[in-house]
């Protein structure tokens, strides 16, 4: 009965597993970010930074989110430099979104670094996820 | 009927011969056939899944056999300004990577065209572009700004894949030269 018992519930939590891999990383980052002291998320605010345009240098003397990823998040965006094609963001439109953590990290480092020549805090990564990942195709 | 047939099949013959080396490039040489254990015009094609993954994230993964081995070792040491991008690695995937660099880089293949490369650098210069190489520049001399720098839908040189339909093959054969909005190109 035991055995049958625990091979249910092993059953049970592979297919929740499965079912909710993208979550599953969503809340792990989120966790990570309230480790470091991030209260609450604002969808909002993640939208206004997204499209906020700041003052780059070289090249391209302004530069924002939208500048590769364009400001539809259900859109395929564009490299701004090596015209190289980007999958849409939001999670609804491509499926490989936040399904990786280290990853998502990866690519918040490399393109805060190149939008605001700063990292983003972990404030601004947390709302960043719940403005992308909540936004649905219509 | 006999010698018409003979002379046919030896005409046939020759064809089929000369047909790729007159497809192939028009700057063969024969004695280059012997240097080389690939004959191919080609370089050899991007097959490394890291080096796909972490580099061509952003732009075309650029075959190694285009640069020599010590271009790639600066271009990998400073990855946290990557032409005013920052591209760092985890230590895992940087070690995959310069290793797949450095063991299929220009100097260290056997492709024909690699071998140009590598051979057209003088000895004492690490290019950090491989737009910037002797025989890059050599091979491009006659292509007009209009189709290029000035063509939105190419931009730069550094879209190989833009015109070279068949680049991350490894292919940069002439016939496979698409210029988008122009069309093929023969020189």
């Amino acid at each position: 009965m035991k055995t049958i018992m625990t091979c249910v519930l092993l059953l049970f939590s592979v297919s929740v597993n499965t079912a909710q891999a993208d979550d599953d990383t969503v809340n792990k980052l989120l966790q990570d970010y309230a480790t470091q002291g991030v209260l609450s998320t604002d969808e909002k605010q993640g939208e206004q930074l997204w499209q906020k345009i700041f003052k780059g240098d070289g090249e391209f003397t302004e530069r924002s989110c939208t500048s590769c990823h364009t400001r539809d998040l259900t859109a395929t965006g564009k490299h701004i430099k090596t015209n190289k094609i980007i999958k849409p963001m939001a999670p609804s439109s491509n499926a490989e979104r936040f399904t990786d953590s280290k990853n998502v990290e990866k690519w918040f480092k490399r393109n805060c670094l190149w939008t605001m020549n700063r990292e983003c805090s972990a404030q601004e990564k947390a709302n960043f996820i719940v403005y992308i990942n909540k936004k649905i195709k219509f | 009927m006999k010698s018409t047939l003979a002379i046919t099949a030896v005409i046939f013959t020759i064809g089929v011969v000369t047909l790729p080396i007159v497809w192939g490039d028009n700057d063969f040489r024969w004695q280059e056939m012997n240097e080389y254990k690939n004959r191919s015009t080609g370089v050899a094609a991007v097959i490394n899944p890291a080096y796909k993954e972490e580099c061509g994230g952003c732009h075309m993964a650029y075959p190694p056999g285009l640069l020599p081995a010590r271009s790639w070792t600066r271009v990998m040491s400073g990855l946290e300004n990557h032409f005013g991008d920052n591209a760092e690695l985890d230590a895992a995937a940087y070690q995959v990577i310069i290793d797949f660099l450095l063991t299929n880089s220009a100097d260290n293949s056997d492709y024909r065209r690699s071998r140009k490369f590598s051979s057209s650098i003088a000895s004492g210069d690490v290019p950090l572009r491989i737009t910037e190489t002797p025989y890059f520049r050599h091979e491009h001399d006659e292509i007009p700004d209009r189709v290029v720098s000035a063509n939105p839908r190419v931009k730069s040189f550094s879209q190989c894949n833009a015109c070279h339909t068949r680049a991350e093959q490894g292919s940069f054969n002439e016939h496979d030269i698409r210029i988008p909005g122009y069309g093929r190109w023969d020189d």
